[in-house]
């Protein structure tokens, strides 16, 4: 199918783009790189009045060091994350959950900022922002404001962004802690059945000092693991603990059936894939 | 309403430029097939996820299906057609298709054609794993992608000989 008509619009700037924003009304969407949005719009789910194309605006591609983050601008593609040396180096469970987002030739196209705010739940970067404790840079007509990746996901597709208000760009901490990224899907680049971002700090004898176990596809925003958490902090990561977490998960994770998975295979996966993750993530500490 | 203003788009084609007046809902792979007159890039699922309309924009592999022609206003795209070096002699990556029987209907090769040309420019010598991961995000409904796999390893192993 084709998409209903709608007006086009090309930002140069942010200002304008606001401005935009502002004049289209709640109907308009902000285009990006458009990997969500067209085949939605294709397939007439969404039929928005206008399209904000922001990729032309200068200065919301790019990544830049600031301080003890790296500051990714909103329209930045992902394959140019992924490829990202600094990334690499001090975000790398990002690189390593973009390698699950789509294919190549959607992340080509595909938006960092777009991936956060389109918030599918069961989509790979959400979780992950989550995990490390990210900040989302927003710009509307009211000034600009930086949210916490935790209160940014609201519901399905849906987050703290106002409809006259533009996401900018996404502050990664640098995180060197031990880390680990699982999932299932039934073929690579779909969305994920069930996932997991984990990211932990651990002292020189092992001890885990904070853990983040933030999970996709259980929920109808990123999932944040809060009683397995609990389990590992404090504690140092054996197979024994792993496994009481994955039980822990069992018990506390409520996804919902639909006609990709039910609703007790998601909960068996994302207590296996917290236990993988768990022992992964330890096991790679040496590392660096 | 009032039906949205049509815009004018340039696009340079496979080299060559070319511009159309459309509305701003026209996708990209409907401007390459009806406005510049090449139909070789085929729309199989039309949001998406098959890849048979994959081209290069700005030289990455993309979907023409999910682009609007205007987000590419100003761009450079090649399709399938700029693959063979004339239109009588076919490139080594449609020979290597049509020795491997690398294609049954056909009507997803263009996307295939376009995604190995990106492969094997950035990596001569890849594996089967690496083959398979790249091909991943298009689907045949006729192959069961095995002739597609050596097709992509003989094309790879041609042009190494060839020593381009």
């Amino acid at each position: 199918m084709k998409p209903t008509p709608f007006e086009y619009h090309r930002a140069e700037t942010t200002e304008e783009a606001v401005r935009l924003l502002v004049e289209c009304g709640e109907e308009a969407k902000v285009l990006a790189g458009g990997q969500s949005l067209v085949p939605t719009m294709n397939l007439r789910l969404a039929q928005p009045s206008a399209l904000i194309d922001i990729a032309g605006i200068g200065g919301l591609a790019g990544i830049a060091r600031e301080g003890g983050s790296l500051r990714v601008g909103a329209t930045t593609r992902q394959s140019a994350v992924l490829a990202d040396p600094e990334i690499a180096v001090d975000a790398p469970m990002v690189a390593e959950a973009l390698r699950w987002v789509g294919h190549e030739a959607n992340r080509n196209r595909g938006t960092f900022g777009g991936s956060a705010a389109h918030a599918d739940p069961a989509a790979e970067i959400p979780a992950v922002l989550v995990a490390l404790g990210a900040d989302l840079e927003i710009t509307g007509p009211r000034g600009f404001r930086t949210v916490p990746a935790a209160d940014f996901f609201v519901s399905f597709f849906t987050t703290s962004i106002e409809p006259d208000e533009l996401l900018t760009a996404v502050r990664l901490p640098s995180r060197h802690g031990p880390w680990a990224f699982e999932e299932i899907a039934r073929r690579h680049g779909d969305f994920a059945l069930v996932g997991v971002a984990a990211a932990l700090v651990v002292d020189e004898q092992g001890i885990v000092g904070a853990c983040d176990l933030v999970l996709m596809g259980v929920d109808d925003v990123p999932w944040s693991a809060q009683a397995a958490q609990e389990v590992v902090v404090g504690n140092r990561v054996t197979p024994e603990l792993a496994r009481e977490a994955r039980a822990v998960i069992e018990s506390t994770v409520e996804p919902s059936s639909d006609v990709h998975a039910s609703s007790c295979y998601r909960s068996h996966a994302a207590g296996v894939l917290v236990e993988r993750a768990l022992l992964k993530a330890t096991g790679r500490k040496e590392q660096g | 309403m009032t039906p949205p203003e049509e815009r004018i788009v340039r696009i340079e084609v496979n080299g060559r430029p070319t511009s159309a007046l459309v509305e701003p809902r026209t996708l990209l792979c409907d401007y390459i097939r009806n406005h510049v007159g090449l139909t070789g890039t085929n729309v199989g699922c039309e949001h998406g996820v098959c890849g048979a309309c994959t081209v290069r924009i700005d030289g990455d592999i993309a979907r023409s299906c999910i682009t609007f022609a205007a987000q590419v206003d100003g761009g450079k795209v090649e399709t399938v057609e700029s693959i063979a070096p004339s239109t009588d002699e076919l490139h080594p990556i449609q020979r290597a298709f049509e020795a491997e029987h690398g294609l049954q209907c056909g009507f997803c090769t263009p996307g295939f054609l376009i995604t190995t040309q990106a492969l094997l420019e950035r990596n001569p010598d890849p594996s089967e794993t690496e083959i398979r991961e790249f091909l991943s995000g298009n689907i045949c409904r006729c192959t069961g992608y095995v002739g597609i796999v050596n097709a992509v390893k003989r094309a790879a192993r041609d042009l190494r000989d060839r020593g381009t």
